[in-house]
């Protein structure tokens, strides 16, 4: 018998929300609704799924789009050898999304990351900080609007 | 501001700042420890201090312009860096590369690895005392990179490994140079083998020293030889091949405890394996007919010949661009046109190969991958190296993200020294093998 692909699984278990689910050059990959992102990541952390390494975390700017940010997960299941891509779209005035601290250890540093260089917040992560800027930087450098020569030194440049 | 640490420290424990200026920290990152006598109750790590913004500048530049960027995240190991970048890119264009490209790319990425595993255990050995393995292992060091700055031209910035291929074919003399450098290497690990498996000092420091288990490695995202010292298998060659590792005969050494030792052991053995592919690899390498064109005419004869009439004579390039002649492509480089730079000859000789040129690297123009993302990972020196690129269809990534395997080895530091003591923190830094300028980005 024909095992069911992990999308179509996905597809069954959360009917309202998976938005959309596609394969791309070999990638698998899901977008799932923003609000969703626990439930779904417990579940395919959990058994028989077993994606349990958190591989990647990191966001997208999509300038003048609509919702303009876009976080992507890279999962990956040691079990079944297989990497699985998660996408879930932000809109710009409500950057709040679930933290997977609770699942991975690893989402501590890499949602700090996110926080750091594009502004997103998450909720329920310990010690939300900014983790290679500095306190006191403004703005959030990865972000498309700022601008690429931008400098904001901690101490003054000499002439 | 203060930091965490600093507003839930007990009164009665002691507050120390442990780099970024300290030599074991290697220059780059800095360690907050809330001490009780010598025991470490607690403790923060702050990084960002080599941050240059690598995600960003790469957002500006073109898929070929950014290569040299990645030569500077680990920089002792910059071809596998290359690799990944540039294996996520063909596989973005679908370009299929020739053969004797993937042998060399296979060759180079393995040396890569034994430096890389060299540079990290000699500096562990080093900061536990050992300063004789240092010095052995930096010899060994300076014979892989013999053969590397021979090849590519460079000791570490290399950016050899270009899209659809390679920069340049191997030189005559290679496989002379690869013998002595792998006898070397072989001689230095059995003497680092003798000197510190049984050392009692060094056994000391690193056994049952931050103990990581199988589960917690992989809750916190570890990959490559740290994962594998907690007993895991999995090795991004083995899981998911790329290139020709597949039709090579190796193996995946494993740990059994997942400390500071089994962590020196897993590189000891990799490099071993390393070793076995470079020798297969530098065997099975399909030959090249095409040699150095040794009876050409000079570049300046050709360009000044080229006014008149069209060349139609060999052209015989200066040394320092040996391997790249136009005639050699075949063996290093993808045919498909528009992917990789034109021969110099044609360019400086025909109307077509100028055009070709332009259309390579005008802007607008050059690699234009299709609108869409994707994710490639190699095995790196430290664990899996992936790239994450969105393409929106320019000849400039929209978004390009590393997954550098350090930063989450790193990010279990305070996990593995809380409890320890102060002395305890040099072995377990040196052992996971931090590189800044990948962790930092």
């Amino acid at each position: 018998m024909e095992e069911k692909k992990i999308l179509e699984r996905l597809r069954e278990k959360f009917p309202a929300e998976v938005e959309e689910t596609a394969s791309s050059l070999g990638d698998d990959l899901a977008v799932i609704d923003k609000g969703a992102v626990l439930p779904v990541m417990t579940y395919l952390k959990g058994k028989p799924e077993d994606y349990a390494m958190l591989l990647d975390l990191t966001c997208v700017d999509y300038r003048g789009e609509e919702p303009r940010f876009e976080m992507v997960y890279h999962l990956f299941s040691l079990t079944h050898n297989k990497r699985l891509r998660i996408k879930t779209r932000l809109p710009e005035s409500d950057l709040l999304i679930a933290s997977l601290t609770s699942l991975w250890k690893n989402a501590d540093w890499l949602e700090r990351e996110v926080y750091d260089l594009f502004g997103v917040n998450f909720e329920g992560h310990p010690d939300l900080r900014r983790l290679f800027m500095y306190d006191g930087f403004e703005g959030y450098p990865l972000r498309k609007d700022y601008p690429l020569r931008r400098r904001q030194p901690l101490i003054r440049l000499k002439d | 501001m203060p930091t965490r640490i600093q507003k839930q420290a007990r009164q009665d424990t002691m507050l120390l700042n442990m780099g970024p200026s300290h030599p074991a920290m290697h220059g780059t990152i800095r360690i907050m420890l809330e001490l009780d006598g010598e025991r470490i109750l607690n403790s923060e790590v702050e990084v960002g201090y080599l941050h240059r913004g690598f995600e960003k500048t790469c957002e500006h530049r073109t898929y070929f312009n950014l290569l040299p960027y990645t030569d500077r995240l680990n920089y002792v190991s910059p071809l596998i860096n290359n690799l990944a970048y540039v294996m996520t890119v063909e596989k973005m264009l679908g370009v299929v590369i020739p053969e004797r490209a993937q042998f060399i790319r296979v060759l180079m990425c393995e040396l890569s690895r034994i430096s890389d595993h060299l540079t990290c255990l000699a500096a562990m050995a080093m900061e536990c005392g050992a300063f004789t393995v240092f010095l052995y292992k930096m010899k060994a060091r300076e014979f892989i990179w013999d053969v590397i700055e021979q090849t590519t031209g460079a000791r570490m910035t290399t950016s050899y490994i270009r899209i659809g291929g390679v920069r340049a074919d191997l030189h005559s003399d290679f496989d002379t140079v690869l013998k002595k450098a792998v006898e070397e290497t072989r001689l230095v690990l059995k003497d680092v083998h003798g000197l510190l498996d049984k050392n009692k000092i060094f056994l000391n420091r690193t056994r049952d020293v931050a103990v990581m288990s199988a589960q917690d490695a992989i809750a916190y995202g570890w990959t490559g030889p740290c994962l594998r010292s907690t007993g895991v298998l999995y090795d991004v060659r083995k899981a998911h091949p790329y290139l020709v590792y597949d039709r090579l005969n190796w193996e995946v050494p494993l740990g059994e405890r997942g400390d500071n030792f089994d962590r020196y052991l897993v590189r000891m053995q990799e490099m071993e394996q390393s070793l076995r592919i470079v020798e297969q690899a530098a065997v099975h390498l399909p030959k090249t007919a095409r040699g150095l064109i040794a009876d050409g005419i000079e570049p300046a004869v050709a360009i000044k010949e080229s006014r008149q009439r069209r060349v139609r004579k060999a052209i015989a390039l200066s040394p320092n661009l040996e391997g790249s002649e136009g005639w050699r492509y075949p063996d290093i480089l993808a045919s498909a046109t528009g992917y990789v730079v034109p021969p110099k000859e044609e360019t400086y000789t025909s109307i077509e190969g100028l055009i070709n040129h332009f259309k390579f690297f005008m802007r607008g123009h050059g690699i234009r991958p299709p609108k869409g993302e994707v994710y490639f990972a190699v095995e790196g020196g430290n664990g899996e190296l992936g790239f994450y690129i969105v393409s929106d269809g320019t000849d400039r990534p929209y978004r390009l993200h590393l997954r550098a395997p350090c930063f989450h080895v790193v990010a279990a530091l305070e996990h593995l020294i809380r409890g320890r003591y102060v002395a305890d923190i040099i072995p377990t830094f040196g052992s996971m093998n931090m590189i800044g300028g990948e962790l930092d980005r």
